[in-house]
């Protein structure tokens, strides 16, 4: 499969991500598009780890090449999980105070 | 075409569709629901690509734990359905037309790539994404990043009691 088709999914999954979070108002669908950008990032480094693996095949180079980019999505994903427990924590926190998740009624970072 | 490349495509349109359910379906649970259908579609993706470990974590993390914490937290604050005030008409096509504009962009910068011409993913083989590789990298090159993850993890989970009492 042509590493071009790979990078124009991501892409397009990408994008939906990026107009999620431009056009909707309530925070946690904001957030999700924002896992949903993090998963499309995640899924091209496989996919280049595994071209880059099959070329340093080709070479005679050492079996585990670009073995890298899979510990980094390991690590993106822990780093994930991290980050949602926090925000999902601070959107609770404002609605407890303001009875809102409206990102337009929250802009303020005062009151 | 062969079976992979028609297994390749029928994941990426499934995904692309789920995606652009999660954002114009306005219960934000159906958003969550479809959200873990495209985190399945991606862990089909990884097993494609014969990277198991990375699929399973993928469906354990994701679609286990985080999509959960979703919706706990959508339940517990009780959004009701209509009160998200839609944004104006003119708000939502200048954020398609940009978003559109940088997928362009990008596909444009990526057809005229010389570097990525005639490079190829090989689907379904390759030892890299089993465990054993990935567990002999992880616990000898990258031991003290992963040790340093468990404290991030700690004080994420510090921080979250700390942000949610009171």
């Amino acid at each position: 499969m042509p590493i071009q088709y790979y990078i124009f999914f991501c892409l397009a999954l990408f994008s939906i991500g990026v107009v999620g979070v431009l056009t909707r108002r309530n925070a946690i669908i904001v957030f999700m598009c924002i896992e949903l950008m993090l998963n499309a990032v995640n899924l091209l480094l496989v996919a280049f780890s595994k071209m880059y693996n099959g070329l340093a095949l080709q070479n005679g180079a050492s079996a585990t090449a670009g073995i890298d980019a899979q510990i980094f999505v390991f690590f993106i994903m822990v780093v994930a999980a991290a980050e949602v427990s926090i925000g999902l924590a601070i959107i609770v926190m404002m609605y407890r105070n303001t009875h809102s998740i409206d990102i337009n009624f929250l802009n303020r970072l005062k009151n | 075409m062969n079976v992979l490349e028609i297994i390749f495509y029928a994941l990426s349109a499934f995904a692309l569709v789920c995606a652009i359910m999660v954002l114009i379906s306005k219960n934000p649970i159906h958003s969550v629901l479809w959200l873990i259908l495209v985190f399945f579609a991606i862990s089909g993706h990884y097993i494609l690509l014969n990277a198991q470990f990375l699929a399973i974590v993928n469906i354990i993390v994701y679609a286990g734990a985080i999509m959960v914490l979703f919706l706990f937290v959508i339940m517990l604050i009780n959004v009701k359905k209509d009160s998200e005030p839609q944004k104006q008409l003119f708000v939502k096509f200048t954020g398609v037309i940009a978003g559109g504009s940088f997928l362009t962009l990008f596909i444009s910068l990526v057809k005229q790539a010389m570097p990525l011409v005639g490079k190829t993913v090989p689907l379904k083989e390759g030892t890299i994404g089993l465990i054993h590789p990935l567990g002999k990298a992880l616990f000898n090159d990258y031991v003290v990043p992963f040790e340093i993850s468990s404290v991030l993890f700690l004080s994420a989970m510090v921080g979250a009691v700390l942000i949610g009492k009171k």
